[in-house]
């Protein structure tokens, strides 16, 4: 089991934001989570990626428990993920992007990095040689010198994931990659992440709202509705249950 | 490209400590003076700058943690007579009355102290951000001036220190400043200085990339913390006397005034900065005394110095928001795609 939640639950005061979240996602899975707009789903995200700490409920990757670890020790220990409204470094160029995300695995210190000792090269010029690939991977080679918020924002979304992927992550978390894309772009999106998936070797659980993007790529998945699992089970399964239509549509 | 580049900086220190040593030997001891605390603004900038501009951390302690230097390394290079005259009041600590070490140790350990300082006070405070960040530092500046002030047994108290030794030299000022500068030169342009631009763009995503961003705040408020208590050392053995007064929030003011001004986030830009703001107050001091402008003559105004520099920052500040640089900087590899790098000369250390 890569990713298992038991009863993550995310109180903000009076509010339950999720209450009793309990996904299974296996090694190789590509899973999505969807539902309507402040269902929970970026609430989800970010209690497993430690952003917030669940008020109950726990959170297990790998079979460690890693329920309200801090962000970068969860970066660490595989999972990575995207925003919803991106977050590039701004003042940086797209390769230097891609660079602080090699970061964690170069581990830098202050003190080699200004003395450039052997070791602090070597791992900086295996980090360039990564992050290089990764731009070809991800079809932004020619763009790697120019600032990283002055690309479109398609590129900046394939940015994101270049960026996520060069901490090597087993597990990555997209939050809403299609969003803000026309249908053309979002099937070329598809067929990047599972490109994605298999080159990598991931799983991979993602956030999304177009329909025909999730029904596409996953193998399963799980919808939230004010908080509450609603429906789980296969895109087929969900799209013929009535509980999903009725939250998506309203019926009576 | 790369023995280009340094076979240039090769070049351009040469040259650099040539006109140093030109000067020295020509301009008189007044000029001299401004051009060596222009060098010791060098590195009070670059420290302001590597937490403000780099690492995003409004902080307004540097007045501080240049007061814990300059009295460590002060006492710590005083004679035993010398502390004796000092003092009068009440004797010194005597552990600390025999002490005297080499300069460079001295000015090493003050160095180290205020690093200290920076850390113990940087633990609490960066938890916060922003402008409670710098209302936080700023109280720990003043916290720390008190106490200064207080330990009568081991820093004379308000009487301050008279008769430091005068060891900062032409050499040495403008030695520290190009080490300050080549370490801020290979800090920023590293995995770790990109690692404090990230925290600098956004928290929230550097930390999902993995880095400890509460570290790597404290790690940068400490070297600059460093930097500072070099940079006051300095001061105290140029000036020779130093008293806790000096060490008011106007100082700091004065330094985070030359990093706006040369831009926040540039080395080039806080090395530009430090010497003309250090050479413009003083060849303003015209402004002062009585002026003979054929039709207006004014009988002297003290402090119009102050009102038309004033007024030049602001029009720096209203043209060039970013200040002078921005965030770029001066390269070989810029000058070469400028076009300027066959004929000219030009910037320094970079």
């Amino acid at each position: 089991m890569k990713l298992e939640t038991k009863g993550a639950t995310m109180r903000f005061g009076g509010l339950t934001a999720v209450s009793d979240f309990n996904i299974a996602i296996d090694s190789g899975e590509i899973v999505g989570l969807i539902g309507p707009n402040g269902a929970g789903k970026t609430t989800a995200f970010n209690m497993i990626t430690g952003v917030y700490a669940p008020t109950e409920g726990r959170i297990r990757f790998e079979g460690r428990d890693i329920t309200g670890h801090q962000p970068h020790l969860i970066n660490k220990a595989g999972i990575a993920r995207t925003f919803q409204n991106i977050r590039l470094f701004s003042t940086m160029s797209v390769l230097e992007n891609v660079l602080v995300g090699c970061a964690v695995r170069e581990r830098p210190t202050w003190i080699n990095s200004v003395l450039r000792t052997p070791g602090y090269r070597r791992r900086d010029r295996e980090s360039h040689d990564f992050a290089r690939e990764l731009l070809a991977e991800t079809g932004l080679s020619e763009l790697e010198d120019e600032k990283a918020t002055s690309l479109p924002y398609g590129k900046q979304r394939r940015l994101e994931i270049a960026r996520a992927l060069a901490s090597r992550p087993s597990l990555l978390l997209l939050d809403e990659p299609a969003a803000g894309m026309n249908p053309q772009e979002s099937i070329e999106l598809m067929d990047f992440i599972r490109r994605v998936r298999d080159r990598f070797d991931l799983t991979i659980l993602l956030i999304e709202h177009h329909m025909q993007v999730v029904m596409g790529i996953c193998s399963r998945m799980y919808v939230l509705d004010y908080g509450v699992t609603i429906a789980h089970g296969t895109p087929d399964e969900i799209r013929r249950d009535p509980k999903v239509i009725e939250a998506y549509l309203g019926v009576e | 490209m790369k023995t280009r580049n340094t076979l240039l900086t090769a070049g351009a220190i040469a040259l650099f400590a040539c006109l140093l040593w030109l000067a020295d030997a020509k301009l008189g001891g007044y000029a001299m003076r401004i051009l060596n605390l222009s060098a010791i603004y060098i590195v009070l900038s670059l420290s302001l700058n590597l937490v403000n501009g780099f690492t995003g951390l409004f902080s307004l302690g540097c007045a501080g943690f240049m007061a814990v230097g300059a009295y460590v390394s002060a006492l710590l290079s005083m004679s035993p007579e010398v502390k004796e005259m000092n003092f009068f009041l009440e004797p010194l600590a005597p552990w600390l009355q025999n002490l005297t070490l080499p300069f460079a140790l001295a000015l090493v350990a003050g160095g180290l102290c205020a690093a200290l300082a920076g850390l113990i006070v940087g633990i609490p405070v960066l938890r916060l951000r922003d402008d409670y960040l710098a209302i936080a530092t700023l109280g720990f500046a003043e916290i720390i001036r008190v106490v200064i002030t207080n330990l009568q047994s081991l820093t004379n108290g308000a009487q301050g220190l008279k008769n430091i030794p005068k060891y900062s030299t032409t050499w040495t000022v403008w030695g520290v400043a190009a080490l300050t500068v080549a370490f801020m030169a290979l800090l920023t342009r590293s995995s770790y200085g990109r690692e404090l631009k990230a925290v600098r763009d956004d928290e929230i995503a550097a930390e999902a990339m993995g880095i400890n961003v509460f570290r790597v705040k404290v790690t940068s408020f400490t070297i600059s913390s460093f930097l500072a208590g070099v940079g006051g050392a300095l001061l105290g053995h140029m000036i020779t006397t130093i008293d806790p007064k000096m060490f008011t929030f106007m100082l700091t003011f004065n330094i985070l005034l030359i990093v706006v001004l040369g831009g926040n986030g540039s080395i080039t830009g806080s090395v530009i900065a430090s010497i003309a703001v250090t050479v413009l107050m003083e060849a303003m001091r015209f402004l002062d005394e009585p002026l003979n402008l054929l039709f207006i003559k004014t009988e002297g105004m003290p402090g119009l110095r102050m009102v038309v520099f004033s007024a030049m920052l602001m029009a720096v500040v209203i043209f060039r928001q970013r200040g002078l640089m921005g965030d770029r900087e001066l390269t070989w590899d810029g000058l070469a795609k400028a076009g300027l790098l066959p004929r000219k000369k030009k910037g320094a250390r970079e």
